[in-house]
């Protein structure tokens, strides 16, 4: 059985609905990742990761995987370029837990090709996104800009 | 999951860097950060440690969430979470001393020849 590449663990101190829509709302995902997350959020539609900012640049394509709010959500992750080339995309899987009054949060970021760029950039990305995302939840303030 | 909803809403910095002060679990962090994803038995053979010891130091690791372990299959994977890590530094350093400590360890990193972390 294939290993995931990584595993990210964050308790949030929040409800999973807050958490999920945190995940899947443009205008909070704007806050925390200076990104906003663009689907239909239904499973075999296309999603996209476009810059907050007037660029609106498109930084990531994918598919929706799997759907099931507010525990579990799968997508596959790709660069745009890369959009056509399905043994390219990742797959990036969401969990949601709830954890006595806090919620944990498992980001699991999987199959990603040997020695690929994308696996570099996400080792340093996903730590910033989470405490990101984690201080706005709890503090209603993200960390200042993270790229 | 009890373990961790009494130490975790925010970070227990105290915990954390406790679990950090240990040498032999510092070298557990580095060799997951250097493989991620190892059973047991492989970050035992790797750091010639015996199983116990091992077994004892993840524990103390996952209880601050300094590693995840999850199941597949039969296996039980542990990879590093820099996250708690990651916070705690947020907490001193704001963006701008981040780019110079940045720049700082670039050039340290460049003058000494070699990624050391």
């Amino acid at each position: 059985m294939d290993r995931p590449e990584f595993v990210y663990v964050t308790y949030i101190a929040t409800t999973p609905e807050k958490l999920w829509n945190a995940l899947l709302d443009p205008k909070v995902t704007a806050k925390y990742w200076q990104h906003e997350n663009l689907s239909d959020w239904k499973p075999g539609s296309p999603w996209e990761h476009r810059s907050a900012d007037a660029k609106r640049e498109l930084k990531l394509v994918g598919k929706v995987v799997e759907s099931a709010p507010p525990r579990r959500l799968v997508l596959t992750w790709a660069a745009p370029a890369d959009a056509a080339r399905e043994q390219k995309h990742s797959r990036v899987t969401f969990e949601i837990e709830p954890a006595g009054d806090v919620v944990r949060l498992t980001v699991t970021h999987e199959r990603f090709e040997p020695g690929s760029e994308m696996l570099r950039s996400i080792r340093e990305g996903w730590p910033k996104v989470l405490s990101s995302l984690k201080s706005l939840l709890e503090n209603g303030r993200p960390l200042p800009r993270l790229w | 999951m009890q373990v961790f909803t009494c130490i975790f809403s925010g970070v227990d910095i105290d915990a954390v860097l406790k679990a950090i002060a240990n040498p032999a679990r510092r070298r557990l962090l580095d060799s997951l950060r250097a493989r991620n994803g190892q059973t047991l038995s492989e970050l035992g053979g790797h750091l010639d440690m015996t199983r116990q010891a091992v077994s004892q130091h993840l524990e103390r690791l996952e209880a601050v969430a300094l590693v995840t372990a999850v199941r597949r299959g039969r296996e039980k994977l542990h990879y590093l979470n820099p996250i708690p890590i990651h916070e705690i530094a947020e907490r001193w350093i704001s963006k701008y001393e981040k780019r110079r400590l940045e720049t700082l360890t670039d050039l340290r990193k460049r003058l000494e020849g070699e990624d050391h972390g």
